[in-house]
């Protein structure tokens, strides 16, 4: 690269000259951290480099996924790989399937004082304080909806003076709502159906059988549903 | 402005383009364009980047130079010369667990596993080499493909697959696939995963690229997140299942007529082994992405690494289309930070085109992966390309397209995680176009199996990507996601129904490994690499 400039940054105390165009997580390795905790998909999408850090001259505490997040000048930084979170004991097929039942596993959610920061610590934007909230009050749909990009990372969990287990109890709710609650899809059951009756059995018996040029013709030929 | 001043003129050309564009619809390719595209660009014709295997069941066989150099390494054990117990910190004779099914690997494939096998009454383990649920499953975001419609029917599905993988596949493992994906879409909703529906229930169904019906169903851009984290709980709502994370595994273990009888894992936390006895092994390991064939950036995660294939390789089992990969046509080119990560296909399935450099057109956005991946690299060979500051060449995916299409509001509601993904470094995919090039996505082949996840290895089973036979030479999207929960549940089944019928005493030996050494040495391959590889090393060497 043409012109790269270097930064320093400082993990877990300890300074790193980085060139600035790197992420957080490229950083580390850059430093000669080959990690096994905290690193995880690198793409945003399963949590594994939850972040803290902070930045000369603020005194607030920001969080970010190392993967998703560019270094800065002068950031203190650690990971925040693994925290302790219980997860109620339940089976989902043992449930009823109301929106109390979240309730009734984590009792705890009724201690939530309404500060607001889960929601300010969540690198994924989600109102978490909106989906307590809606389950608290019984929404499961609005739980669901609200909580549904989380990827579980757990900062949440690390800043919550009331000590709640939030994305546990939001992975419940989603559950719960997609068993019970969502509207059921017809066409679904009515195939699941025609399958156990084996339906289709014979079709694709003939298919199996049919020779690659056969298969070719059919492919080239085939109709097209259109598009929306 | 969020793309540096030297991309500017094409950006302009490409907004220009684009009222124009809007009522335009690029033709599909004959059969006979897309033969000659795919041999003219697709990198698995890049013969030079191939080795030909020496030793083991795929001798002769051709595969990725840096999976060939994998396949042939040696033993990541000690050497041990005397009887089997002397290898330092393991003991054959007195295993660390016990169990009937021993599942390596903790994604998709391993979970769905893991659940069958528990519901029919087998004790299971699942060891897997980062967290449960660390896997390229995870990552999915279009969607996952079920003839569930009633203008749909699993022979239909039947022939989309057998087309996108050129007429190569295992017919009884498409057979498989097709049949068993709305009875998957039902198990998955029966343990609370959450599809894109409709208010009448009905699911909202979407194209992906090759097929002929709309059959894709989605979870926003998080359908492998959503369908992973609810096969997560699941396991971890059945306490009867023994789960080790941070422990891959790094030998197989074999009685003397060849059986797997358990494994050998290696706890990274600690750096110690352990052994594990059980009466039936399934590997659910995944791809190997992180290989980077052809220096290729790749959209997997950390650990695909082609552990199973390696341990399963070792052991005796044959490996089937292992000389083809998949690049998924738009990986991210623009910006550095993110490069190589996936922009879900579902972007083109809603309506977004692929624009060259010139502000047109150059493929029909939704042929099938292998030859959208090809006319891209054409683009890019032909110099109809963009280059980034950093000299890493793409094309435009026009994402403000959809917005117009669809309405305003569509690309936040539809593709959170791509909104996400671009707007934390300052580009509205609303607004702004995506910059993208191939990127290595998925290993089309693997260890060969039968419809029942069998390997030629007895009480060896495998299930996911780290199979080979049901998507031929390319993979269409959404048959990913149902692959591993179709295969890694008839794995389950298949894997509790073998250890009901395995009595007896179970003998753990490593003298595969043995043997494997005495090949290598017979072949001068005696070489300082050992395999698996298990994580890939970024640090910088100074």
């Amino acid at each position: 690269m043409a012109d790269t400039h270097l930064v320093d940054i400082y993990i877990t105390g300890e300074r790193h000259r980085v060139p600035d165009s790197l992420t957080i997580l490229q950083a580390y390795e850059y430093a000669g951290y080959k990690l096994v905790r905290g690193v995880g998909c690198r793409g945003g999408f399963c949590g594994a480099c939850a972040t803290v850090y902070r930045l000369p001259g603020d005194y607030h505490l920001k969080f970010a996924l190392a993967c998703q997040t560019k270094v800065e000048p002068n950031m203190q930084l650690a990971m925040v790989p693994f925290y302790p979170a219980n997860r109620s004991t339940y089976r989902l097929s043992d449930l009823k399937g109301e929106a109390k039942e979240v309730l009734d596993l984590y009792p705890e959610l009724l201690r939530c004082y309404g500060c607001n920061t889960c929601t300010k610590s969540c690198p994924q934007d989600i109102d978490v304080l909106g989906y307590v909230s809606a389950i608290v009050r019984g929404d499961l749909a609005a739980a669901a909806d609200i909580s549904f990009d989380c990827i579980m990372c757990g900062l949440c969990v690390s800043r919550c003076p009331a000590e709640l287990v939030k994305h546990n109890a939001a992975l419940l709710s989603r559950r719960i709502y997609g068993r019970n609650l969502a509207p059921k899809s017809e066409h679904l059951a009515r195939r699941r159906e025609e399958i156990k009756a084996g339906k289709f059995k014979a079709e694709l018996a003939a298919a199996k059988k049919q020779s690659k040029d056969e298969l070719k013709k059919r492919y080239a030929e085939r109709d097209i549903e259109p598009g929306e | 402005m969020s793309y540096p001043a030297t991309m500017q003129d094409s950006l302009n050309l490409c907004v220009a383009t684009r009222e124009r564009r809007m009522t335009e619809t690029f033709p599909r390719a004959t059969a006979d364009a897309k033969e000659t595209l795919l041999k003219g660009f697709h990198p698995d014709y890049r013969a030079e980047t191939f080795a030909a295997l020496h030793v083991g069941p795929n001798a002769g066989d051709r595969t990725p130079r840096e999976l060939a150099q994998l396949l042939e390494a040696d033993s990541a054990l000690p050497e041990f010369p005397g009887p089997r117990s002397s290898v330092p910190g393991l003991s054959l004779d007195k295993p660390d667990y016990d169990c009937d099914v021993l599942i390596i690997g903790g994604g998709g494939a391993g979970c769905s596993a893991a659940i069958m096998a528990d519901t029919a009454g087998a004790r299971v383990m699942i060891a897997t080499k980062l967290r449960l649920g660390d896997a390229n499953t995870m990552m999915a975001q279009g969607g996952i493909q079920a003839a569930d419609k009633d203008v749909d029917s699993p022979a239909i599905h039947y022939l989309d697959v057998m087309g996108g993988g050129h007429f190569a596949n295992t017919p009884d493992l498409v057979e498989a696939l097709v049949a068993d994906a709305p009875e998957v879409i039902g198990w998955l909703e029966d343990l609370g995963a959450m599809f894109d529906k409709n208010p009448d229930g009905s699911m909202k169904t979407i194209h992906g690229g090759g097929t002929s019906r709309r059959r894709m169903h989605t979870a926003r851009d998080y359908t492998g997140a959503e369908i992973m984290r609810t096969l997560r709980d699941e396991v971890r709502s059945r306490s009867d299942i023994m789960l080790l994370e941070f422990s891959p595994a790094v030998e197989l273990l074999t009685d003397t007529k060849g059986a797997v009888t358990g494994a050998v894992l290696q706890n990274l936390n600690l750096n110690r082994y352990s052994v594990v006895r059980a009466k039936v092994v399934i590997i659910a390991t995944g791809g190997s992405g992180r290989l980077h064939y052809q220096g290729f950036p790749t959209s997997n995660h950390y650990g695909a690494t082609g552990d199973g294939l390696v341990l399963a390789y070792r052991a005796g089992a044959h490996l089937a289309f292992i000389d083809t990969m998949q690049y998924h046509p738009t990986g991210a080119a623009f910006p550095q930070q993110i490069l190589g990560l996936l922009v879900t296909e579902k972007v083109r399935s809603i309506g977004a085109q692929l624009v060259n450099s010139e502000g047109n057109q150059f493929i029909f956005p939704l042929e099938t992966r292998d030859v959208v991946a090809s006319a891209i690299i054409r683009e890019c060979q032909g110099g109809r390309c963009v280059t980034t500051p950093t000299a890493v060449q793409g094309v435009w995916l026009d994402t403000p397209m959809i917005e117009i299409r669809r309405g305003a509001g569509t690309v936040k509601r539809e593709l959170p995680a791509m909104v996400r993904q671009f707007g934390r470094h300052g580009i509205d995919i609303a607004k702004e176009p995506m910059l993208v090039y191939p990127t290595l996505h998925y290993q089309n082949g693997g260890v060969e199996i039968t419809a029942d996840c069998a390997t030629n290895v007895p009480d060896l089973l495998v299930a996911g990507e780290a199979s080979g036979g049901v998507h031929g030479r390319n993979r269409l999207m959404g048959n990913s996601l149902l692959d591993v929960v179709v295969f890694g549940r008839r794995a389950g089944v298949a894997a509790a129904k073998l250890a009901k019928e395995r009595t007896g005493d179970l003998e753990l030996g490593l003298s595969h490994v043995e043997r494997w050494r005495k090949e290598l040495a017979a072949k001068g391959l005696g070489s300082d690499i050992k395999s698996p590889l298990l994580l890939p090393d970024y640090t910088r060497k100074s």
